[in-house]
Parts: C-alpha cells; sequence; structure tokens
C-alpha cells in the first residue's frame, strides 16, 4: 500500500483546515457586527465632544485660562516630577499587530519622560496592555480590564477620576494617554495625548469669541463643573476609538486568516489527488507486475 | 428667527431642531425661559424638565445636570443625561427610587464594600425623583414606554 498512509494523513490535514476556516470566519462576521456598533458608538459621542470642545475654548478666551494664570487645579502647569500613562488596549488577542503596536508606542512614550521625571507609572485599561507592562516591570498604579466591547460613560468615569484625584492631589503632574485611533476599518493608529493638565482648546473661528457672555453662576463656577467632564469625556472617547479600532483589526485579521486557510485547503487538495493517484498507479504495477509473473510461469 | 436646539449627551443625541420658539430650562441657580434673541449665555444646569416648544407642539425631557451655552439663537444642551419623556422607562425609575431609599435610609443589608455612597445614592435618587415626576405630569396614563 505505497502511500496509503499520506492520502490519509493528507485528508485529515484537510479536514482539520477547513475547520479552522470555518472558525476563522465565524470570527471575521461577529468582529464585523461589532464593529459597526462600536463605530456608530464612536460616531455618536462626536457632536458632545465637538460642543463641549466649543464651549470649552470660548470659556477658556474669555476668562484669560491658560495663559499662565491657572484659574482652575485641573489648569495648573507645574514643573513635570511624576508622569501617570493612561494605556489603552483591547481584553483579548487575534487582531493582527493592534495590541502589539499599541504596547510599543506605549513603551516608547515611557522611555522617552523616563530619564527627566522621577516616576512614571502606567495606568492599563485592557488586559493586554496590562500583561505588557507588568512583564516588563512597570510600576502598574491601577488597573481596568473586562470594561466590555461596548462599555458605558459611567464605565469610563472611575478611570477619569483616578487621574484627575491624582493630579490635583499632586500625586502627578502630568498625565498622558494613549489607544489606537479609528481612522478606518483598515488602519488604526496609535495616537498618544496629554490630558492632564488641561490645555484649552484654540477656538476655531473668532465670530462668537467676542461674544459678550453672561455667565451663571460665574465663569469660574463653570469652569470648575466644565473640567472635570471634558477630561471625562476625553478618556471615553479614547477608549470608544480604541474599541472600534479593535473589532476592525480583528475582522482583517480573521479575514486573512480565513483566506490562508482556504489557500492551504487548496494546495492540500491538490497534494491530496497527487497522492491518490501515485497510490492507484502504484497498485496497478502490483497487479501488472503480478500477471505478468503468473504468465511466465 | 426661532432657536437652533441641539441636546446631546456624551452617548448620543437627544434633539436637534431648528424651529424652537421657546425653551424652558433647569439651571443650577433656578429655572429660566429662552427665546429668540437671547443674550449670549453660558450656564450649568440643574435637574428637571426641559420644555422645548416648536411648529409642532411642546415636548418635555428630563435632564440632569450639564451646561447650556445660547449664542446667536443657537442653543447647546450639553447634558450629562437626558432623556424625552417618551423616552422614561417609569418602572426602571420606580425601581432606583426605591432602591435609593432603602440605601440612605438604612433599610438595605446589602451595603457595597468600602461602605455607602451616600452622594451617589442622593444624585441616584434626585434623578429617578426627577423622572418620576416629569412621567406623572406630561404622559398620559396608560401610555407606555417608548425605547430609546
Amino acid at each position: 500500500m505505497a502511500g496509503g498512509g499520506s492520502v490519509r494523513a493528507i485528508r485529515d490535514r484537510i479536514k482539520s483546515v477547513r475547520s479552522t476556516a470555518k472558525v476563522t470566519r465565524a470570527m471575521e462576521l461577529v468582529a464585523a457586527s461589532k464593529m459597526r456598533r462600536a463605530q456608530d458608538r464612536a460616531l455618536a459621542s462626536r457632536p458632545y465632544a465637538e460642543r463641549m470642545t466649543a464651549v470649552l475654548s470660548q470659556l477658556a478666551a474669555y476668562t484669560g485660562a491658560g495663559d499662565g494664570q491657572a484659574l482652575h487645579p485641573l489648569l495648573e502647569q507645574r514643573a513635570v516630577q511624576r508622569v501617570a500613562y493612561v494605556h489603552v488596549t483591547a481584553d483579548r488577542g487575534l487582531a493582527g499587530g493592534l495590541n502589539a503596536n499599541m504596547n510599543r508606542a506605549g513603551a516608547s512614550l515611557v522611555l522617552r519622560h523616563q530619564p527627566n521625571v522621577t516616576s512614571i507609572t502606567v495606568i492599563p485599561v485592557g488586559r493586554k496592555g496590562r500583561d505588557f507592562f507588568m512583564r516588563s516591570g512597570m510600576p502598574v498604579a491601577a488597573e481596568f480590564t473586562e470594561l466590555g466591547d461596548f462599555p458605558d460613560f459611567e464605565k469610563v468615569r472611575p478611570i477619569a477620576k483616578i487621574v484627575m484625584d491624582d493630579f490635583l492631589s499632586g500625586a502627578v503632574d502630568q498625565v498622558f494617554i494613549g489607544y489606537q485611533r479609528f481612522v478606518n476599518a483598515a488602519v488604526q493608529r496609535p495616537t498618544t495625548r496629554q490630558i492632564l493638565p488641561i490645555v484649552p482648546p484654540e477656538g476655531e473661528d473668532g465670530a462668537s469669541k467676542g461674544a459678550d457672555f453672561i455667565f451663571e453662576p460665574s465663569p469660574e463656577r463653570l469652569l470648575e463643573t466644565l473640567l472635570p467632564r471634558y477630561v471625562e469625556m476625553q478618556v471615553y472617547a479614547a477608549v470608544l476609538e480604541a474599541r472600534a479600532s479593535e473589532q476592525s483589526a480583528r475582522m482583517v485579521a480573521m479575514r486573512q486568516a480565513t483566506d490562508a486557510a482556504n489557500e492551504m485547503v487548496g494546495a492540500l487538495t491538490l497534494a491530496y489527488n497527487k497522492a491518490r493517484q501515485e497510490s492507484i498507479t502504484g497498485e496497478l504495477l502490483d497487479i501488472v507486475g503480478g500477471v505478468a509473473a503468473l504468465e511466465a510461469k | 428667527m426661532p432657536l437652533t436646539l441641539s441636546i446631546v449627551t456624551a452617548q448620543r443625541t437627544v434633539l436637534e431642531r431648528g424651529d424652537v420658539t421657546k425653551l424652558v430650562v433647569p439651571t443650577s441657580e433656578g429655572q429660566i425661559t429662552l427665546l429668540p434673541s437671547h443674550a449670549a449665555l453660558m450656564t450649568a444646569l440643574g435637574g428637571g424638565e426641559m420644555i422645548a416648544s416648536h411648529s409642532g407642539g411642546t415636548e418635555s425631557f428630563a435632564i440632569h445636570g450639564g451646561f447650556l451655552q445660547i449664542v446667536d439663537d443657537e442653543v447647546s444642551v450639553l447634558a450629562d443625561a437626558a432623556e424625552h419623556v417618551l423616552q422614561i422607562d417609569l418602572e426602571r425609575a420606580e425601581a432606583a427610587r426605591a432602591r435609593a431609599e432603602a440605601r440612605l435610609t438604612g433599610r438595605d443589608s446589602n451595603i457595597p464594600p468600602g461602605g455607602l455612597d451616600v452622594l451617589r445614592a442622593q444624585s441616584s435618587l434626585q434623578r429617578a425623583m426627577i423622572r418620576i415626576t416629569i412621567v406623572r405630569r406630561r404622559r398620559p396614563t396608560g401610555v407606555p414606554s417608548m425605547r430609546p
């Protein structure tokens, strides 16, 4: 039975690759539908973010906040001794290079600041980033995992609260956040930005800047309520973007896996047919040889 | 010229329309009424009912804190939470009120670790009360909630 064993081995392998392709295809479809939902949520939060940014820039322009004088503790620029970094990643892998790229970007931010400050702590949001920084022996101040695929505003508020509390108590002087920005379904970009102290956004148009606003109860009190919300909103937006990025990266990775598996099934089928052909030829030769031997008697 | 009104929260846009003729707003300092050509204003919002009058009648919303800005007849409401009266889940609000009251009066033995978050229980009670009051006032009895 020349080659009979290898025929069976190839057949089993085809079966196993086929079932892998089925799994990755299912994961691709799940990720695609989650991506749409995650993207919708990210888009739904934008009007709030845009309007709040506009309001804050007007308020800042009016009060002169950010022109050196700190009208509110969250605006206070201090000599930077201690830095905190909020690192947003996914809880799960199978998303191509998404988490690895984010971890690399986070590590480079940490390494860039380390020589100039007395301490830098990491606050990972997501298991992949936590595992990475734990393994590399970085001080992890707090961690947030299992926020779910579609976290709501209330779920991310504690993250903002921790960094604001630390900033206000003087435990840290500067806070950054890093996340995978969702550019489109095929492109995600690791992005890091400063969230504390708050740098008031510049107004885009000077049109309403000149408006003589009435402030109720007072500009200072308004800053007091607006600024914490602004930080929360930025953290929330970062998490939403990261989630949309995660699902789209996973969808693409799983599609590639499905394509690779299907390609492999094709190659294996060729090999299978060839092996089967060879084993039939071998058997035929045996029979022909046997007949010839009988006739020669 | 009527007012252009947008009510947005971090999660979604609750209302957007350009034909508002009158807006009653619960600010942190009390209730005010905005009419077209109002002076530019920024104010903190309290919790309560916001009533928008427009060509289609009046619409009522539960608002729970946030900010309002009006400039050049354009009103931006940045609410911490907001919902249309028909979107309020009355049963959920009643349950939230009962839970918060039980916590605050010490009748709930199921205190979470780390002690009772009094502020949180109080604000959740306040939100529930706002929702219940508005539903009772504005929604004809027997009309079920409309899911957002």
